[in-house]
């Protein structure tokens, strides 16, 4: 009975393995691109030094996950040894950054979007003679805290080139989809949007730590206003959740968004979201690694008290389709 | 008011027929203790990080360590004594930062001085545990609704107050006030021992430890406490004022959030609205493995304390141990559950011990 079973399970199996398979797609598709990526090795022979890395992120967040896997790509050229570790609680991000200190790494990248919380540790490092660069968040507080640089984007900067790009198709009345309470740098994008875009804006806050709650309270004002004619969403996960709503509440407003991943990519491909406005995560993790090892390895340091931007850059429908390949293996 | 403790009897005049006079041996005792069990799980927990991570027996290590249980503990210590009591508090860590908050803004709208703040906060935080108290003897409905419900509105009032007084989702900085230096020295300050910077918070923590374990076992109200979370009707029919014991607990949560909320504001100067969801299950689950029964009556304000140690080393210890962060939580989930369960498997041992 049962070797009868296991034959027909083997029968199955072979004829599935025949006839069933996927000629687009699916994990052999992703095998097959990363053999075309370069191989993990190092390039340099210099000690194995240990950096670490302490973000704000929440648990599972595509944006970080790929400035994480910028800076490990940087770490393995530059034969460095990458510690990562994340809590979107200030106090709780600070003890990480500490930990890290204990262990008396050779660098260490930290984000201060809650810069007021960070400002005691960072000092502890610089005090221990750590190197301390600042990514994404922070670009103000920076240099005051003893970093040697910042990597990221002007939130600022970014928020007036998203209104001056909604003037340009003429919107009226927008949306500015706030996903993260608590995070400076996130007002400052809507704040900036505000300031150069000549019609109404108005901030919406969801909990971007569940997904239906982001598309329901979406979905709630496009309802309630009808006359909203473009959402803003600060992070390329709700641009989704943007688009359903704007799909059950009947909207014709046009979504448009921060950051990128393979979704977004294909959708500005398609027509269904206007624009990104992209600060090039992977961008920030690489670089935040490779200018560690360059000033360990050679005191270089790059942007002569100013912070190194990766941003903003406006994509549209016309780069969708190179990005779209880069974005699928999470390097955009 | 105390019970005094029992004396040494001068040898001789023992009544040698009453077997409940007759003193406990210190091993029997110990045995007995709610505890127990936590720290021999807290000693595995240790021994267990300090053969995987390289740099977790360093002296700055673990007053790493120290810090991040302080954190906890100071509020597990009211959260257990309530849990003894029988009751819960899902509204605690919310609560912590609205004590933060409470204190930071309004030093900062009066221009005041910040203590000014700071006393605030405290009657703000303990008006917020009357409230969870007195909602809870009113209505009789389960304290978990009626503090879930507080949680909520803690979390609404924390970012809308934040954001239509101060504009933005965070507290304005005070740091340039008058009152803040010494609030500081009070609440987040940083003594150098022997190489290790210890925070204040830790000295917070055991002087409350002290006075929990002392409440709780010499004192009247002590009593009430067990017999209230023990059971409630048979508690109420020899007298325990039970309504007023519970308030009275829910008020110390209170006081414990002023106090971690004074330490968040006065470490960081400057306070997220956001924050501390999520953070009032950590409390129950250090006050758990220190051996507080869910349901209530049997527990101890050390255990919660090992607890909230066992906690900090597991969550710092992930850290030193260079283990992926994406596994982190599984790995804290793991932790607990092992603890507890070594934890309850040793109790039983004792209890059987002593029968």
């Amino acid at each position: 009975m049962r070797r009868a079973a296991g034959a027909v399970l083997a029968v199955t199996l072979a004829a599935s393995a025949l006839a069933g398979c996927s000629a687009t797609g699916g994990k052999r598709a992703e095998e097959r691109a990363a053999a075309a990526k370069a191989g993990g090795r190092s390039a340099v022979n210099t000690p194995k030094w240990t950096i670490g890395m302490v973000t704000h992120s929440a648990d599972g967040d595509t944006f970080w996950d790929i400035v994480q896997s910028g800076a490990q790509q940087a770490a393995v050229k530059d034969n460095v040894k990458f510690l990562y570790a994340h809590s979107d609680q200030a106090q709780d991000q600070a003890q990480l950054v500490q930990s890290y200190i204990d262990k008396k790494v050779d660098g260490l990248i930290v984000t201060l979007a809650k810069p007021d919380a960070m400002k005691a540790v960072v000092a502890q490092a610089t005090k221990a003679g750590i190197p301390v660069i600042t990514v994404n968040s922070g670009a103000e507080q920076s240099k005051a805290f003893g970093a040697l640089t910042h990597i990221g984007q002007d939130e600022t900067t970014a928020g007036e080139a998203v209104g001056e790009q909604l003037d340009k198709e003429h919107r009226k009345k927008a949306l500015c989809v706030i996903h993260e309470q608590g995070n400076v740098g996130l007002e400052q994008r809507c704040a900036g949007a505000k300031k150069t875009f000549t019609g109404q804006l108005q901030n919406l806050y969801v909990d971007g730590t569940s997904t239906p709650d982001v598309q329901s309270s979406i979905e709630a004002k496009l309802q309630a206003d009808p006359s909203i004619d473009s959402v803003v969403t600060l992070g390329a996960p709700f641009a989704d959740a943007a688009l359903q709503a704007k799909q059950t509440a009947g909207s014709k407003a046009e979504i448009d968004t921060f950051d990128l991943n393979q979704q977004v990519a294909a959708k500005l491909g398609s027509g269904a979201l206007g624009f990104a406005v992209d600060q090039q995560p992977y961008l920030q993790g690489y670089e935040a690694v490779d200018l560690l090892w360059l000033y360990k390895y050679n005191r270089d340091v790059l942007g002569g008290g100013n912070p190194v931007l990766t941003g903003p850059q406006i994509v549209t429908k016309k780069d969708a389709s190179a990005l779209e390949a880069y974005a699928k293996r999470g390097t955009r | 008011m105390t019970a005094t403790a029992p004396s040494v009897r001068p040898p001789g005049d023992a009544p040698g027929g009453d077997e409940r006079l007759l003193r406990a041996s210190p091993l029997r005792k110990l045995m007995g203790r709610p505890e127990l069990g936590s720290v021999v799980g807290a000693i595995a927990v240790f021994l267990f990080f300090a053969l995987i991570a390289d740099s977790f027996l360093r002296a700055s290590s673990l007053a790493t360590v120290l810090y991040a249980a302080s954190t906890i503990g100071i509020m597990a210590v009211p959260v257990s004594l309530l849990m003894i009591g029988g009751e819960f508090d899902l509204s605690a860590g919310v609560m912590v930062t609205s004590s933060a908050l409470v204190s930071s803004m309004f030093s900062y709208q009066m221009t005041a001085n910040a203590w000014v703040g700071v006393g605030v906060s405290l009657v703000v935080t303990l008006a917020f545990g009357a409230f969870n108290g007195f909602m809870l003897t009113v209505t009789k409905l389960p304290s978990f609704i009626i503090t879930l419900g507080t949680f909520l509105m803690l979390t609404g009032l924390n970012l809308g107050f934040t954001k239509l007084i101060d504009g933005t989702v965070s507290s304005k900085t005070i740091g340039d006030m008058w009152g803040f230096d010494s609030a500081r020295e009070v609440f987040a300050s940083t003594w150098t021992v022997g190489g290790m910077d210890l925070k204040v918070t830790i000295l917070w923590w055991l002087v409350m430890i002290a006075v929990a374990t002392w409440i709780l076992l010499r004192t009247r109200f002590g009593n009430w406490i067990f017999a209230a979370g023990g059971n409630a009707d048979m508690a109420r029919a020899v007298g325990v004022p039970v309504k007023r014991t519970k308030i009275l607990l829910y008020m110390g949560v209170g006081f414990g959030a002023w106090v971690a909320g004074q330490n968040l504001l006065f470490s960081f100067d400057a306070v997220q609205s956001g924050e501390g969801v999520g953070n009032e299950l950590i409390y129950i689950i250090a006050a758990v493995i220190g051996g507080c029964l869910i349901t209530g009556g049997y527990g101890s304000a050390i255990g919660s304390a090992v607890g909230a140690l066992i906690f900090g080393m597991t969550n710092k210890g992930i850290v030193f141990a260079e283990w992926n962060p994406d596994w982190f939580k599984f790995f804290v989930g793991a932790m607990l559950l092992l603890a507890t369960l070594l934890n309850t498997w040793v109790r039983r041992r004792a209890e059987e011990s002593r029968s």
